[in-house]
């Protein structure tokens, strides 16, 4: 059962993230991006990281995506006409894209990662208790550093949108 | 059907890093590219989340706490620039963004 939902979810996710990439429409594109959130929100909760899965859903397709959706709208800068690619380009991505291949092939062939403990280990993120307690012991320093980050992050982007007078530089 | 192994899981997200890989390659709308950055984020958090529970430990999943909230200040930041950067030069799309080549 768990792994049929997997593969639903799996096929799901990769499906709507092609969506994003190959959409012509900026707006379907954002929607797609939110499908695929959704995907592995459900993916998160197969993985018994309930706490995580909550927190994806709130943050990148409650905020983030509503942002890109608030962006896209407001420019209103749909690709207009496409230009063809370089031949630079379809060689450097198809070579790009064989290397990950590749390397998706070797980690599918050979991917024995020492001390792996399976599905028989104890579901340690499912409560929100045991993120409390790292959280505030071992990652106290990182969750102030974070907080001081986001603190930068909204004054930063005060200064990019607000237009000051006088401030201006050349014309 | 037997549960999924570690190694689907950590397919399936290189799978999702390399659609978002090729998006940033591939596509000439800003705003496009930073959606696909974001997949590639969360089909990294995807591989920490799926290590953190088949070895039954959480600094995973702590890691992951992490890369969300930083992920959110740079998505703000981000869009902010696109939005003065369309103010300024009335575009959006890479290859006309190239003053600093010529």
């Amino acid at each position: 059962m768990s792994g049929l939902l997997f593969n639903f979810l799996a096929v799901f996710t990769v499906g709507c993230a092609a969506g994003v990439v190959l959409n012509r429409n900026s707006v379907a594109s954002a929607l797609c991006l939110l499908l695929s959130l959704v995907g592995v929100a459900g993916l998160f909760v197969q993985l018994d990281a309930f706490l995580l899965a909550v927190l994806l859903v709130f943050v990148y397709a409650g905020a983030v995506v509503a942002l890109f959706l608030f962006i896209v709208m407001l420019l209103d800068a749909q690709g207009g006409e496409r230009k063809k690619f370089k031949g630079a380009t379809i060689v450097a991505s198809s070579l790009a894209g064989l290397l990950l291949l590749l390397g998706v092939c070797s980690l599918q062939a050979h991917a024995q990662l020492p001390a792996t403990v399976g599905v028989a280990a104890l579901p340690v993120g499912a409560t929100l208790r045991s993120y409390a307690e790292l959280l505030f012991t071992t990652y106290l320093l990182p969750v102030e550093v974070v907080g001081f980050l986001l603190l930068t992050a909204m004054l930063g982007v005060i200064v990019l949108s607000k237009k000051f007078e006088g401030l201006e530089d050349g014309k | 059907m037997s549960p999924p192994s570690l190694t689907s899981y950590l397919v399936l997200s290189a799978v999702l890093f390399a659609v978002g890989f090729f998006g940033v390659l591939l596509r000439k709308n800003t705003l496009v590219i930073y959606m696909c950055l974001e997949l590639m984020l969360v089909a990294s958090t995807l591989a920490l989340v799926a290590c953190s529970r088949f070895n039954g430990t959480m600094d995973g999943n702590v890691f992951v706490f992490f890369i969300l909230t930083v992920a959110a200040a740079e998505v703000a930041v981000g869009l902010a620039i696109v939005v003065a950067l369309f103010r300024k030069r009335q575009t959006i799309q890479v290859e006309e963004l190239n003053h600093l080549r010529d």
